[in-house]
């Protein structure tokens, strides 16, 4: 029984990452109708950024917070210099935009920070919560800032007029425009706020999977996962989705025979076919019906 | 009376096929302006050209300043809100969210909150519906909700796409009401293009005819009404 409320803990603490990283992928997806598969490098490269910049004597929470500003200007920049242009353009040459995106920030921290495993600090410790073994501070901590950006993020596109405005051009771009919303920048801006949205994840995950170039694979992959199943169109849909993926990552990590930490990943891969087969929609999308 | 917006040899383009060829025409200030013509005739095209929607070409002035070329969002910003075909409105949002959304522009927030309540007045359906998803309103009030919505910006011009377009008559009749009120007491301009020619030509004080992306007759709207030549070879009733 411990082992498994424990699980599920652990499970709920990733998989508040993985909410993250599918929150960042819906948004950049329901800007510009495309995936971003560039989104877990960008928020490798974040993480690399807090790192060094702890490594030059700023406080943790210094770092994080330049951090999360340099990364959204890093994002409206990456939409105004390579897709921006290319939003017309047919859906492979985006897709192609996105791996050369990833190819070229994966390098590029390889060249900088080279591929060795680095440990990146935790300002939360690693103790026991509470004196409890079934959870640790970090996660603890992970859950809580995760929490705190969703209600924040919730509040800014409830009731802010550029949240509102940001609502409205992805809804209906062209009817936006016709109310006076420059469309073009409200894409930019959901650019910088997923890339915000993915260095928190990665700063956040960097203590458990270490810092290195490819530390944010898996964890896309698992990103992925979650926005399909909560459902591409749905930013809570995600959310859940992340939180669901987590959980049954670890219990069939743990319970299913052969499986353990080595078959883990193909569950995220069985887990998107099996969502786009039986219910495309996913959990809390909805059918975008279009008009010919 | 000083024209407020002038349209000058208009040609536009959906890729190779060009809609327009040559259309002139102006709207005087405070005037209501109907363009009539049938299906394909070019009248949704030329509203789309004044909000630069469409490649055109050719001389579009509002108030002294050239629009063409101008982004559709800024155009907006002049004070020139346009209902489209369809009417535009954000069906995944709610009924008050979408008059918000009508003042994105504006930064004045106390003025903001007022026309909300002013649109509650005018449209008192809407106020019922407030919280409710826009896109579960009936036709009617959808329309409603459209004109409310582009009334938001407080415009000096209000382009209107067929609004009567899939309303019983009875809720057109009070629509078209609305309208002339909206334009006499609010002072808006409007340039209203219609496919029900009697009942635009009934509020509009002046028409143009548009067949084929050309203009081929205007006047008075009671001088085209009555004449029975006219309506019968362009407008069908």
């Amino acid at each position: 029984m411990e082992l498994f409320v424990n699980q599920i803990l652990a499970g709920i603490a990733t998989g508040a990452i993985y909410a993250c990283m599918a929150l960042a992928i819906v948004m950049i997806f329901q800007a510009i109708d495309h995936l971003n598969f560039a989104q877990g490098e960008m928020a490798m490269f974040s993480t690399f950024m807090a790192w060094q910049m702890i490594q030059w004597g700023v406080p943790y929470w210094g770092a994080f917070i330049l951090t999360l500003i340099i990364s959204f200007a890093g994002g409206v920049i990456i939409e105004r210099v390579l897709f921006k242009p290319l939003a017309k353009a047919p859906v492979l040459t985006n897709v192609a935009g996105f791996i050369a995106l990833f190819a070229i920030i994966n390098s590029v921290a390889g060249l900088i920070w080279d591929f060795t495993i680095k440990q990146f600090p935790t300002p939360f410790g690693s103790s026991p919560f509470l004196g409890s073994q079934l959870i640790s501070t970090h996660q603890v901590g992970m859950i809580g800032v995760t929490l705190g950006l969703l209600v924040a993020l919730f509040l800014f596109f409830r009731y802010t007029r550029i949240g509102l405005a940001m609502r409205a051009a992805a809804a209906m771009p062209e009817s936006a425009r016709l109310v006076g919303i420059n469309t073009g920048w409200m894409v930019a801006l959901g650019w910088g706020m997923a890339a915000a949205i993915g260095a928190i994840a990665g700063i956040l995950i960097a203590p458990v999977v270490f810092l290195e170039p490819n530390m944010m694979g898996g964890v896309l992959l698992y990103g992925f996962a979650a926005a399909v199943l909560g459902g591409l169109s749905s930013p809570f849909g995600a959310v859940l989705g992340g939180f669901l993926v987590g959980i049954f990552e670890n219990l069939v990590g743990t319970y299913v025979p052969g499986v353990g930490n080595e078959l883990k990943l193909p569950i995220a891969l069985a887990l998107i076919v099996t969502v786009l087969v039986v219910k495309p929609t996913g959990l809390m999308g909805h059918t975008v019906v279009k008009r010919v | 009376m000083t024209a407020m917006l002038t349209v000058k040899d208009l040609r536009a383009y959906y890729g190779q096929v060009q809609a327009l060829h040559g259309l002139t025409f102006e709207l005087a200030e405070g005037s209501m302006t109907t363009l009539l013509g049938a299906n394909g005739a070019g009248k949704t095209t030329t509203l789309r050209s004044i909000c630069n929607m469409v490649r055109s070409t050719g001389a579009i002035e509002f108030e002294g300043r050239s629009l063409l070329g101008r982004s559709t969002e800024n155009i907006v910003r002049l004070g020139i809100a346009h209902v489209p075909q369809g009417r535009g409105t954000f069906t995944t949002l709610t009924v008050e969210e979408n008059l918000q959304l009508g003042a994105i522009s504006r930064r004045d927030m106390k003025a903001i909150t007022s026309d909300i309540e002013r649109m509650y007045a005018h449209f008192p359906v809407l106020k019922q519906r407030h919280t409710q998803q826009a896109g579960t309103l009936s036709g009617g009030e959808q329309q409603m909700l459209a004109v409310a919505r582009a009334l938001m910006l407080r415009p000096r011009l209000m382009l209107l796409d067929e609004p009567s377009f899939g309303l019983a008559p009875l809720i057109v009749r009070d629509l078209f009401r609305i309208l002339g009120k909206i334009n006499r007491e609010d002072k808006v301009s409007i340039l209203v293009v219609e496919q029900n020619a009697e009942l635009a030509l009934e509020i509009a004080d002046k028409a143009y005819v548009i067949e084929t992306g050309r203009i081929v007759m205007s006047g008075p709207a009671s001088d085209i009404a009555n004449d029975e030549a006219v309506r019968k070879s362009y407008l069908g009733y």
